[in-house]
């Protein structure tokens, strides 16, 4: 019993570095690609990511909103925007500035240097057992449906109303 | 140090703990931010914000995991509701972010921030 306990999480921990690898290498890819387009393909290695620890938190319904809304939708128009958007290949500059670059690699080090400091320092008390996780979407449905249900309607009213802003942000105009 | 790598799960007897999530958040987060300073293209600074926004939804999750409370109590499913709330808004700021961005390429015939001075035709 204890043996199968202790082996229990080794494929979960396993997954978590997997993950997380692919996480911050292909962010920093994103951020510091030369050309806008790689960093959007490359974006899309850190969503997928995203998803996977969703999984591992226990949220599978998360992380299939995650591959839907964000790979789908979202990257799909950031995509969009950069095809349309870009100019031709011989007159593009690179979209990084390595002043600004370096700066920010500076800041972000020192930065990110802080909150390691401050998480290790803090004194969490997370659960002391925690079984697996459980998948919950039927219960789900009725906390959006139930308590949440003023918050999804606005949330559905604010995207309506995005999405016709957007349309006519962008219509065709009289010359 | 033996705390240290328990806490980064590399013993099998416990799962990877808050720590480990909140530190992988928090490297998202400035890797977001480290992108809004860099990039000059303006789509560059909106994928900078989508990983912000990530790194954001990720620490709910781990918190909602990692919550001392039962499963049952009224923060149940927090952590999912959460995430997608954000995921939704996200949605629309990207949405109307690339529509302005495309009317500052039919003014400005660029998107690159520090060409754009100006917000009026």
């Amino acid at each position: 019993m204890a043996a199968t306990e202790t082996a229990g999480w080794l494929g979960a921990n396993l997954s978590f570095w997997a993950i997380t690898i692919l996480v911050l290498v292909s962010a920093a890819f994103t951020v510091y690609a030369r050309s806008i387009i790689q960093a959007a393909y490359s974006l899309f290695f850190t969503l997928l990511g995203m998803a996977g620890f969703y999984v591992l938190l226990g949220s599978g319904f998360l992380a299939i909103a995650q591959v839907i809304i964000y790979i789908g939708g979202i990257l799909v128009l950031i995509m969009f925007g950069v095809l349309l958007t870009d100019r031709p290949i011989a007159a593009q500059t690179s979209s990084l500035k390595w002043t600004y670059a370096a700066a920010s690699l500076g800041t972000g080090l020192l930065l990110v240097n802080v909150f390691i400091r401050i998480i290790l320092s803090a004194d969490w008390q997370p659960a002391s057992a925690l079984g697996e996780p459980r998948e919950a979407i039927a219960e789900l449905g009725h906390v959006l449906l139930g308590s949440q249900l003023l918050s999804l309607e606005l949330a559905g009213l604010t995207l309506l109303l995005c999405l016709i802003g957007a349309a006519y942000l962008v219509r065709r105009r009289e010359q | 140090m033996k705390d240290f790598l328990q806490l980064m799960g590399s013993t099998t007897a416990t799962p990877v703990g808050l720590e480990a999530y909140l530190i992988v958040a928090a490297a998202l987060f400035v890797l977001g931010l480290t992108a809004c300073i860099a990039r000059r293209n303006a789509i560059g600074i909106l994928i900078g914000i989508e990983l912000m926004l990530n790194a954001a939804v990720l620490n709910f999750m781990a918190f909602w995991r990692f919550q001392g409370s039962p499963l049952d109590g009224p923060a149940a499913l927090a952590g999912p509701v959460m995430g997608i709330f954000i995921i939704v808004l996200a949605a629309c700021e990207a949405a109307v972010a690339l529509a302005v961005l495309l009317n500052l390429y039919f003014n400005f015939g660029t998107v690159e921030v520090d060409m754009v001075h100006e917000m009026k035709e």
